[in-house]
């Protein structure tokens, strides 16, 4: 069942202390910030939150982590010159940092989505990130056993959506957004557009609605410069 | 004997050693120099981990776009023919063997081709590792660019890695500014020097290197 919400405090008024929520976004592109402040309003602690980084300069998913809300981030790359209150939690020992490869990342959230129990990933195959993990040798390569993750809630950005849930993206803001849809209980979208439905062509909507829980709009994005700090 | 190479001539010799038609995905840092070589007639496609296939030039001005960015968060441009996509399909891109060449950066390379370029293990150091690993073991070809030299004039190249690892034995081949070295069955063979002869980068990495092979006879005659 789709909710159109009036506003983003409305659309993340669920979210709860202690949720596994999946954030959106890589950098900048595709973080739904609008959803990540409302959810920093509602003031819920104790969060799990799953995103590429863990928070640019101080607005959106940085601002939350460096409001305390965040106690466990699941993520690729942390450390960037620009992620001054992940680092100053990390570096206090207040945010529980599980580090992923991207792709295992991205594999992982798909994998839950689609009901996928585990699957085994030559990547990390003898680093320090597969320590502990079951391996196993297949066709004479190393493999590594990784685990879905599962959450409580996804908030992603699209472009558009029509008033069954169906989404597109914009660019390289589409990134962990489709995975992400389908591997929450409670899928949360802000978009620029909502358009009727027929409206948007059947044969290219990214996300269907079935993986879409919860829509706002939040106006279109600005187009501004962002941040050329490096990262991976 | 010609000179060690500056950053931007190897640069341009990885950009010449990347077949025609080849898909490449370029790494962070000195890598992402190498497609300023790229020529039209090479007809490479360029991949960019966070969902881009056909991915130009860096943007300027106007063609900035906060949602078309490069894998170093860098504002860019797309190319006719470009296509977008989710995390799980970029990635599986990579992993599936479906990428002809990456080039990467790298901290250290064993003989062996083993990868440590992605935490110096230091216990202040948060570590990230991106997309690195993926990278490290998907394409089917992993070059690395980097000074053969630290700072203090040790090797790079080394017997085995004392950085935490990125990857098993993925390397291909190591483009440094005094050689290139490929990794083979038998060893890590020297391609060429630059700036120095065999016996003196024998001296330099204290390695057993396989020397540089003479050009077959075919390809002087023809």
């Amino acid at each position: 069942m789709l909710t159109v919400h009036d506003n983003a405090d409305q659309a993340v008024s669920g979210i709860n202390d202690d949720a596994i929520v999946l954030i959106g976004g890589f950098g900048k592109a595709g973080q739904p910030v609008e959803l990540i402040e409302a959810l920093l309003r509602r003031g819920s602690r104790n969060l799990t939150v799953v995103s590429n980084n863990a928070g640019n300069g101080t607005d959106g998913l940085a601002a939350l982590i460096g409001a305390g809300r965040v106690a466990k981030i699941i993520c690729s790359f942390p450390r960037q010159s620009d992620s001054k209150l992940f680092d100053a939690k990390y570096r206090a020992g207040e945010i529980e940092l599980e580090l992923v490869p991207q792709g295992n990342l991205a594999e992982r959230i798909r994998s839950a989505g689609a009901g996928i129990g585990g699957f085994f990933t030559p990547t990390g195959y003898g680093t320090i990130l597969a320590a502990g993990k079951e391996t196993r040798i297949i066709g004479g390569r190393g493999f590594v056993l990784e685990s879905p993750i599962r959450a409580d809630f996804a908030l992603i950005k699209a472009l558009k959506a029509d008033a069954v849930g169906n989404l597109v993206y914009r660019k390289t803001a589409r990134n962990f957004g489709p995975v992400m849809a389908s591997a929450a209980t409670c899928t949360i979208v802000q978009v620029s557009e909502m358009v009727e439905t027929g409206d948007l062509d059947p044969e290219n909507i990214v996300t269907p609605g079935i993986f879409v829980n919860g829509i706002v709009v939040v106006g279109p994005s600005v187009r501004s410069k962002p941040s050329t700090e490096p990262g991976l | 004997m010609t000179e060690r190479l500056t950053r931007n001539q190897l640069a341009q010799l990885v950009a010449s050693d990347i077949t025609s038609g080849a898909y490449v995905n370029l790494g962070i840092g000195q890598p992402t120099l190498v497609s300023n070589y790229l020529t039209a007639s090479q007809n490479v496609t360029l991949h960019t981990e966070n969902g881009m296939l056909g991915m130009g030039p860096a943007a300027d001005g106007e063609e900035i776009d906060e949602d078309l960015i490069n894998a170093g968060k860098i504002p860019v441009t797309e190319l006719p023919g470009a296509s977008y996509f989710h995390h799980a399909d970029s990635f599986g891109m990579m992993r599936g063997g479906h990428l002809d060449v990456c080039v990467l950066g790298a901290f250290q390379v064993s003989v062996a081709g083993d990868l440590a370029n992605w935490h110096t293990g230091e216990p202040n150091d948060i570590p990230a590792v991106g997309g690195a690993m993926d990278l490290a073991i998907g394409a089917k070809d992993v070059f690395v660019m980097m000074n053969l030299l630290t700072r203090d004039g040790r090797s790079k190249l080394v017997h085995t890695c004392t950085y935490p690892l990125t990857g098993v034995e993925c390397v291909t081949r190591v483009y440094t500014d005094l050689a290139v070295f490929l990794v083979t069955p038998d060893g890590i063979r020297v391609r060429e020097t630059y700036g120095c002869t065999f016996e003196e980068l024998l001296q330099l990495v204290d390695l057993p290197l396989l020397a540089p092979q003479r050009e077959p006879e075919s390809r002087l005659n023809s």
